[in-house]
């Protein structure tokens, strides 16, 4: 998508500009994951979403935020790490993301929020390629700080398409399939 | 002080297109045979309205083609010019253009200049299509310049009459317009003053004797006493430079204004240029910033009748009244006021009720906004096509919400032409058939219940049933021995991919179909049905909720969800007993509602929902409801109650659902989905058949 | 300051003259047809009238003429709005009260200068 690329670009020329970003910083298991701050609207704890019917499974439902619905997405499920029942530490951290149509807000749910980083943007790296171990579509780059190392998450990559919700991959009937076989 | 007028653009061009649907419609309803004086003037006071205020916003181009728009229209007003119906075709054609040029210096969509040219090429012709009015004499003042001695000063002769007053002009502002171009001697004269006796306070009988020692231009004169030229004798007389010695001398030039006669006079001078060029000289005094609107972000307003703001502002009034009677009795609330609680939250949840009630009136708009524009297209079609229709409209005034009259539009025209097309016979077939000549196409509005109907009925040949069937099973939509009803087979016209028209023509193939109406009255909550008689006509009936941003529901509960079912698809909601139902080889449940078979739908097995109560039917309340022309029971697990909910957009941070049109949030802040009843229909047919026959066996 | 009563059909005319003129410190009255600003006109007073000529319900002209009869608007300005293509426009108006007219179309400078002159 152009616009994203534009994104990626204009992420890289602020790199060569050795500013410093702030990251809010989150793990998922043993791994540590940050987001731009700028990009959080709000970190609020895990509670039950309204389920969207024939959804992807990332999609864990929509929840009302000041009065418009937001769409939570399993941030583990979407970059294909295994499932983890929610604890009371579970978050969700609502971010603002940007598409070729506009603005959008989603919720991602993540294992707890550890901190908000000030990072150095030249040291990020790029990810390094992992063959198929990991789906590192989602990740823009990676920062060490102290003894962690951060992946930050291209966060404009997390929502499916805009128009259909994702649930076009989804035929309706699974779960009965599911069910009876 | 600087003002940028770009920010009345947007106003601007809005009422400049209700004023081109205005003038549209009247040169419409004109017969060149008797002219409607106050139609031909309603006609003329929105191109002048157009013209002043494109000029005043510096959309040149628009004012001057506007312009003879409006001396064409002037003159048919007045009487002075024959109605033609190639004048009207003419004005017509230049609606259009105008419409165009509007659109593009709105930034949206580029400008055909050679059109445009060859409109107003066709506007002079009509406008000059007339021999007794003599060429006008523009270049009178040609070549007038230069010869003039050069002027040093004015002397000024000023004698009001004694009404000058009344009309609202003061002879003292006029002294000081003129003490501004320059320095000046003045001398009152107060000869005329009466006795005190007959001295009447409302009349002026001073004048005064003025010497202008400033070379000005004449026309800065002539504006000083521009509006009053009538009301006061004026004697203008230039002094040159090789009369200086007079006025060197002091001397004020009695001898030549002596004579002057009583009435207004204005000393004759050379080249006393045409007023014409006064007006020139303000055009070019004019620095009218010429900034697109575009340039302002895209906004969509809505103009709103005054009297929905007052009702909402007595609204606001009487629920701050009420806050505060509330807030006051919270102050040092005992046990004894819990009375006077209750009444105070009831009648604050009264006033929340009616305030909602008046916002929405706000988004409401007559729903003439769009048929307003059906006499033009059915008069071009009609004659197009050489059929002879007449339209007739009831209920324009009916308010729909302002999302509808903006999706509607298309939907309409799509249908009507198909009446004017595949509906209205050629007339010699209608007369061959017993019909007037004449076809009627009828479009009508009104109010329904909590929703709005909007017909388009035309009295043509109906739906050819035996033909709709022979397509259907040509497209294998239905198998060659199914038995169906003539309703049954009309259904089969919205469905994708069909279309009776023998062949593609220009007004109805243009690749949309019916199912493509079905889907965007669906998109807006409605449905739309059709009703037809072979040899009587058709009638297309539109249902649309009243309003698009509440919607009345039903809630029930599947499992642990909850959702919402409009209510305006709810037929009616019951418990089938075991024996009622029966199953369809390869086609799931059905279960028998008088005389009709109607599909169950399981919407735990359509959405996924695990853990609901009702896996039996027995269990459940199968709810009724119909979409697109077709009727389902939903089994859900309980009817939780009705309540009006806002519908929210899932689409603005996700995307769309199928089977669910929106949601809602509810009383206790969490979200519930709306059910798309059509929507929920569609994922029922792509349900495996097999699946369902098994569980049910 | 001022009270003007503002009567104009068109609404981004008569907003384009309410927002000079309130910006220039005046209270403005808007009103969209002869019939309303003799309403408002007959309940309270105004220093000053600018009115459009044509108009629905009741123009311009007829609007000057009855206000012009009214014994408290006997000497208040009455400035019609007119184009330049209509010089008998400015004689009926004239003939029925009128102060005088701003000719369309004008910008809003021309606007005030005009409006400074008549309240002096």
């Amino acid at each position: 998508m152009p616009v994203q690329n534009e994104h990626r670009q204009a992420t890289a020329e602020s790199l060569t500009a050795g500013s410093r970003n702030e990251y809010l910083t989150f793990s998922l298991g043993d791994e540590d994951y940050g987001v731009d701050i700028l990009r959080v609207r709000e970190i609020r704890g895990w509670e039950a979403v309204t389920r969207i019917p024939n959804s992807p499974l990332y999609v864990k439902g929509v929840l009302n935020l000041r009065g418009t619905i937001v769409p939570v997405f399993d941030l583990r499920l979407r970059i294909g790490m295994p499932m983890r029942a929610y604890t009371k530490g579970t978050v969700v951290v609502v971010l603002r993301i940007v598409g070729s149509d506009g603005d959008r807000n989603i919720g991602i749910v993540v294992d707890d929020v550890s901190d908000v980083l000030s990072m150095d943007m030249a040291g990020i790296q790029r990810v390094p390629d992992f063959g198929s171990r990991l789906n590192t579509e989602f990740i823009f780059g990676m920062v060490s700080a102290g003894k962690k190392m951060i992946m930050i998450l291209d966060v404009d990559r997390l929502a499916p398409d805009h128009g259909n919700g994702g649930s076009s991959c989804v035929r309706p009937g699974r779960n009965v399939n599911e069910e009876i076989s | 002080m600087t003002i940028d007028i770009s920010q009345f653009h947007q106003v601007f061009f809005e009422e400049s297109f209700e004023g081109l649907e205005i003038m549209e419609s009247g040169l419409l309803n004109m017969d060149p045979g008797e002219v409607d004086a106050e139609e031909i003037n309603a006609i003329f006071r929105a191109a002048h309205s157009i013209k002043g205020g494109s000029a005043t916003f510096g959309f040149n181009d628009i004012a001057a083609f506007t312009h003879i728009m409006e001396t064409l229209l002037d003159e048919m007003r007045d009487g002075r010019r024959q109605v033609t119906d190639k004048a009207l075709e003419v004005l017509l054609r230049s609606v259009d253009v105008l419409r165009e040029m509007l659109t593009a210096s709105n930034g949206s969509g580029g400008l055909d200049e050679g059109l445009v040219k060859g409109q107003l090429q066709e506007l002079e012709a009509v406008l000059n299509d007339r021999s007794d009015e003599p060429a006008s004499g523009s270049d009178s003042d040609a070549g007038a310049v230069s010869t003039a001695r050069e002027v040093i000063g004015w002397h000024l002769v000023f004698r009001p009459l004694p009404r000058m007053m009344q009309t609202g002009n003061d002879p003292l502002r006029i002294l000081r317009e003129l003490a501004s171009l320059g320095d000046m001697e003045v001398e009152g004269d107060i000869s005329l003053l009466p006795v005190f006796a007959q001295f009447d306070p409302e009349e002026c009988y001073l004048s005064w004797n003025i010497h202008l020692k400033a070379g000005v231009d004449r026309l800065q004169i002539d504006e000083v006493f521009d509006w009053v030229e009538d009301e006061c004798d004026l004697a203008v007389i230039p002094l040159y430079a090789d009369a200086r010695e007079l006025i060197a001398a002091g001397e004020p030039a009695k001898d030549i204004i002596a004579d002057l006669p009583s009435t207004m006079t204005v000393a004759e001078e050379p080249n006393r240029p045409d007023r014409r060029k006064n007006s020139d000289r303000r055009k070019a005094d004019r620095r009218v910033e010429q900034r697109r609107a575009s340039a302002a972000p895209a906004s969509s307003s809505i103009r709103v009748d005054i009297t929905k703001i007052d009702a909402l502002i007595n609204m606001v009034g009487e629920l701050v009244i009420t806050q505060s009677m509330l807030s006051m009795l919270s102050g040092n609330f005992h046990m004894g006021q819990v009375d006077r609680l209750r009444d105070g939250l009831a009648q604050l949840e009264r006033h929340t009720r009616e305030m909602q009630e008046s916002v929405m009136q706000i988004r409401m708009l007559p729903i003439s906004f769009t048929f307003s524009r059906f006499p033009r297209l059915v008069h071009d079609l009609s004659t197009q096509m050489g059929k002879k229709i007449e339209l007739r409209m009831s209920g324009e005034n009916t308010e729909v919400d302002k999302t509808v009259i903006e999706k509607i539009g298309d939907p309409l025209v799509h249908l009507v032409r198909n009446s004017l097309d595949h509906g209205i016979e050629m007339p010699d077939q209608r007369v061959a058939a017993g019909k007037p000549e004449t076809g009627v196409v009828e479009l009508n509005a009104f109010h329904n219940g909590g929703s709005i109907v909007i017909e388009i009925r035309d009295d043509g040949k109906g739906l050819d049933s035996d033909r709709i069937r022979r397509k259907a099973i040509e497209k294998g939509l239905i198998e060659e021995s199914a038995k169906m009803s003539d309703q049954q087979l009309h259904e089969l016209i919205f469905q994708p991919g069909f279309s009776t028209a023998d062949k593609v023509n220009d007004l109805s193939g243009r690749g949309v179909g019916m199912d493509v109406v079905r889907r965007n009255i669906n998109e807006l909550g409605g449905n739309i049905e059709i009703e037809s008689e072979s040899g009587r006509g058709s009638a297309i009936i539109i249902r649309l909720p009243l309003t698009l941003a509440i919607l009345d529901g039903q809630i029930i509960s599947v499992g642990d969800e909850i959702y919402i079912v409009p209510l305006i698809s709810i037929i009616e909601s019951l418990q089938v007993r075991p024996d009622g139902i029966n199953l369809v080889a390869g086609r799931g449940e059905v279960f028998k509602l008088r005389d009709e078979y109607l599909p169950v739908v399981r919407l735990h097995e359509v959405f996924g929902i695990e853990g609901n109560r009702a896996q039996d039917l027995k269990d459940g309340l199968l709810v009724v409801v119909e979409g697109d022309g077709r009727r389902c029971g939903i089994l859900v697990d309980d009817l939780i109650g009705q309540q009006q909910v806002v519908i929210k957009s899932l689409e603005a941070n996700y995307g769309r659902v199928e089977g669910v049109s929106g949601a809602t949030i509810l009383g206790d802040g969490s979200v519930a989905l709306i059910l798309d009843i059509p929507g929920i229909m569609r994922l029922t047919n792509q349900l495996p058949e097999l699946q369902l026959v098994k569980r049910t066996a | 300051m001022a009270s003007i009563l503002a009567v104009d059909d068109s609404a981004s005319m008569r907003q384009m003259v309410a927002f000079t003129l309130k910006g220039a410190g005046h209270q403005v009255i808007e009103a969209s047809d002869g019939v309303e600003a003799l309403q408002y006109a007959r309940r309270q007073g105004v220093n000053l009238v600018i009115t459009d000529v044509n108009m629905p319900n009741m123009d311009g002209i007829s609007l000057i003429k009855a206000l012009r009869s009214l014994p408290s608007y006997k000497f208040t300005p009455l400035l019609m709005l007119t184009t330049e293509s209509s010089p008998e426009k400015k004689q009926q108006g004239k003939a029925a009260g009128a102060t005088g007219w701003i000719v369309k179309p004008f910008n809003p400078e021309q606007l005030l200068n005009t409006i400074n002159k008549v309240l002096g």
